[in-house]
């Protein structure tokens, strides 16, 4: 690659000012999205904090640590905090923020103070999600069921309306992305030239956009019923709460998407840059995205076979949904053929990758299993179904963010990582992670209900074998923070491309400086160019 | 006065990505709408009598009047955006700030509406006489919607008629500029556009009055 930057020390986005006001009024998007992604991985182990507690009252039956009250909010906390504080924006408002500009050649996304708007609508939700959840701590789960919701005891307003909040800057980041990537590009950058995560980036905004605003008024309308009793979803009164989950899905099972396809991205990006090759079909990919971004809109009744559905209506529903499997099948075997006979190099971003490429067809064939309306009548609300999502999305999204975080580093911080470390942490977090779901397809096949706090006996080996992978997924995690935190001071300092990659992103200083790009970005040579290129020196081709 | 941020080449690609913007966010408000017409056509078809009944129910002549009100509030922003491109900030200013005029003549009359409901007995979540008085099952429901429904574009209304009613005084001082006019004019439309589809739902589509 030839390098189009003078480095200039001291120039990078992180120098310059440095004050926390300089920081808390910046309009650089990669200040902003290094903001989102500090804030993301701090939800990642409140989260992940509420997981280990649940899992160690699972330890054995009936009460071990927590009455079942606890245990109901503590699920929720643990649901609400995974899944709209860190799965939602994590990488889309992180990492999206970072390099969506880097790797379209701008200054910046378009409308820089609306981004940083969104930051804060994001803290504001934070805010207020965490006070319902801590002072009044709703037990309703994250999915908010009426008549439960309209009904139950505990305060879910202040976690409504900080939900609610947290969906303003989820719609109002997609606005931005999408309006940055139609009139931000570089001169000459066509959209068949763009990187693939930035097509995934662009996807996930549509979703963002159109699907969020259902949720805001579900949302809303649940606050009426459980403030004013507006029976709105009440038989009693004329109405349906089957519409309620009908309005609830249409949003929640594309937000799937917004979790998956941006880590679908990550794995473009990092595949290409580990194998050295241009993509098996570019083409393929894009196409995919786009068609999981619109078919991911019709596939929500899924979620309902067993809440009274016509046969013809679940029947639909399903075969939609495979549809949707069918296109993730697609990039699935691009990135197998992409990484055949490709000049790999087994580092720990690529290591993720491929233990997403295991966990996510893993989830993903679970998914079409459920997504059959006769075996789902068997696994519906059971652990199964447990196990399945948190394939797809500890397994697709936790490791697809790692891979992220690994790749980027240099990028981001200017350090690099501990490579030891880094490999041996991805082989735990694999392992620790198979250790804690695998017996969860089991425990759901033999009838385990989701969200129980008591089990027969019988069960207990499992629910053993499941909390002591949780222990090893929080070591893994709890030891990559550290040795993360401990490369920021301590990393060796990362050349301008330490992985020779042909991103767009990695064409100026590591980090960058705070415009991006000192002159024109260079772009004509493709993403994924890397012919005539030398591979990186060290022990790069496996035998 | 014509700059534009530094991370655009030029203002006139700045302007382009600020109404794209628009015409995205404005998909997102479309989506939130969406939600409430799926409830209307799910428990209008779980009941067609009782829907009838309360659309019948309903003052025909107040939601008409208001439809013409929106109407011409849209035409006059739009005929205010035409005076401001063609640089005759005065008369853009006064057709903006008739918009602004319109749109509270609209609440007005809105909320005037709402007087009458409730003297009616007819309130949200099936409370009130009117439905103490035997109401058709499912009457509940659909008055239920109407509040919320209308509710919420009374909302998107005040909405709009604040940003108009700032940008009316910013043409009055000389600090905006017809781009900038556009992106409230577009919203207001949509405001109106919504409205729109609400009149026949809520006032036209009605049987016989029980
Ligand atoms: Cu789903």
């Amino acid at each position: 690659m030839t390098p189009t930057t003078e480095r200039h020390a001291g120039e990078s986005y992180l120098g310059g000012e440095r004050t926390l006001r300089s920081w808390l009024t910046t309009r650089d998007h990669k200040r902003i999205g290094l903001m989102f992604l500090i804030a993301t991985s701090l939800f990642l182990f409140v989260g992940g904090l509420f997981a280990l507690l649940l899992r160690l009252e699972l330890l054995a039956p009936r009460e071990t640590l927590m009455g079942p009250m606890t245990y109901n909010r503590m699920f929720t906390a643990h649901g609400v905090v995974m899944v709209w504080l860190f799965m939602i924006p994590a990488i889309p408002s992180g990492f999206g923020n970072f390099l969506l500009p880097l790797m379209i050649g701008a200054n910046d996304v378009a409308f820089p103070r609306l981004n940083l708007a969104s930051f804060y609508i994001y803290v504001a939700g934070a805010v207020v999600a965490l006070f319902g959840l801590f002072m009044g701590g709703a037990d309703t789960g994250w999915t908010f069921y009426v008549p439960y919701s309209a009904q139950t005891a505990t305060a879910v307003v202040p976690v409504l309306i900080g939900v609610f909040i947290l969906g303003w800057s989820s719609i109002v980041t997609g606005v931005n992305f999408i309006a940055t990537v139609h009139t931000m590009r570089a001169k000459g950058l066509q959209w068949m030239q763009m990187p693939l995560f930035v097509w995934a980036i662009y996807g996930t905004s549509v979703i963002q956009v159109l699907a969020t605003p259902v949720l805001g008024l579900v949302l809303l309308l649940i606050g009426m019923e459980h403030l004013f009793d507006w029976g709105i979803f009440d038989p009693r009164r004329g109405g349906d709460p089957v519409i309620f989950q009908h309005l609830f899905w249409f949003y929640s099972h594309p937000a799937v998407y917004i979790m998956v396809l941006p880590a679908m991205g990550v794995i473009s990006e990092v595949v290409c840059a580990f194998s050295r090759k241009n993509p098996l079909s570019y083409q393929a990919i894009v196409i995919a995205t786009v068609g999981i971004t619109f078919f991911g809109f019709l596939a929500w009744g899924h979620h309902m076979f067993t809440a009274g559905m016509s046969t013809f209506a679940a029947g639909s529903f399903g075969i939609l949904s495979m549809v949707v499997a069918i296109f993730s099948a697609i990039k699935v075997f691009t990135w197998t053929g992409t990484l055949y006979q490709g000049s790999i190099s087994l580092k720990a971003p690529l290591l993720y990758v491929l233990a997403f490429l295991f966990l996510f067809v893993f989830g993903g064939m679970t998914g079409v299993a459920v997504a059959t309306m006769s075996l789902d009548v068997h696994w519906h609300d059971t652990y199964f179904v447990v196990a399945h999502f948190h394939f797809i999305m500890v397994g697709g999204t936790l490791t697809a963010f790692l891979a992220a975080v690994h790749y980027w580093f240099p990028k981001v911080t200017g350090r690099n990582y501990p490579e030891t470390w880094g490999v041996a942490m991805a082989v735990l977090v694999f392992i620790g992670f198979n250790v804690t779901f695998v017996p969860q397809f089991l425990l759901g096949n033999l009838g385990m209900p989701r969200r129980y706090y008591d089990y027969p006996e019988s069960m207990q080996w499992l629910h053993v074998i499941s909390t002591g992978g949780s222990w090893l997924l929080g070591i893994a995690l709890l030891t990559t923070v550290l040795y993360l935190a401990w490369s920021l001071r301590h990393g060796a300092v990362a050349t301008d491309n330490p992985w020779h990659s042909a991103g767009f992103e990695w064409r100026t200083a590591s980090p960058p400086p705070p415009y991006n790009f000192p002159g024109s970005p260079a772009l004509h040579r493709g993403a994924y160019d890397y012919t005539g290129q030398e591979p990186p020196e060290g022990p790069a081709a496996l035998p | 006065m014509a700059e534009h941020a530094a991370h655009f080449e030029s203002l006139a690609r700045q302007q382009t990505a600020a109404r794209f913007a628009m015409w995205v966010f404005l998909a997102s408000e479309l989506l939130l709408f969406a939600g409430l017409f799926f409830l209307y056509m799910c428990y209008r078809l779980y009941w067609p009598a009782a829907f009838a009944s309360g659309v019948g129910h309903n003052h025909a002549l107040l939601g008409t009047v208001n439809t013409i009100v929106l109407i011409t509030a849209s035409i006059t922003v739009a005929m205010g955006l035409r005076k401001l491109q063609h640089g005759a900030p005065r008369a853009a200013f006064r057709l903006v700030a008739t918009t602004v005029l319109l749109a509270g003549l609209f609440l007005v009359v809105k909320l005037t509406e709402y007087g009458v409901h409730i003297d009616e007995g007819i309130l949200p979540g099936g409370r009130g006489r009117y439905f103490a008085e035997g109401a058709l099952p499912g009457e509940a429901a659909f008055f239920t919607l109407y509040w919320l429904t209308t509710g919420l574009h009374a909302i998107h209304v005040t909405v709009g008629a604040g940003v108009l009613l700032v940008m009316a005084w910013r043409i009055r001082r000389g600090t905006l500029r017809a781009a900038q006019l556009e992106l409230g004019a577009l919203y207001w439309h949509l405001v109106d556009a919504i409205w729109i589809f609400l009149w026949p739902l809520y006032y036209l589509t009605g049987g016989a009055p029980k």
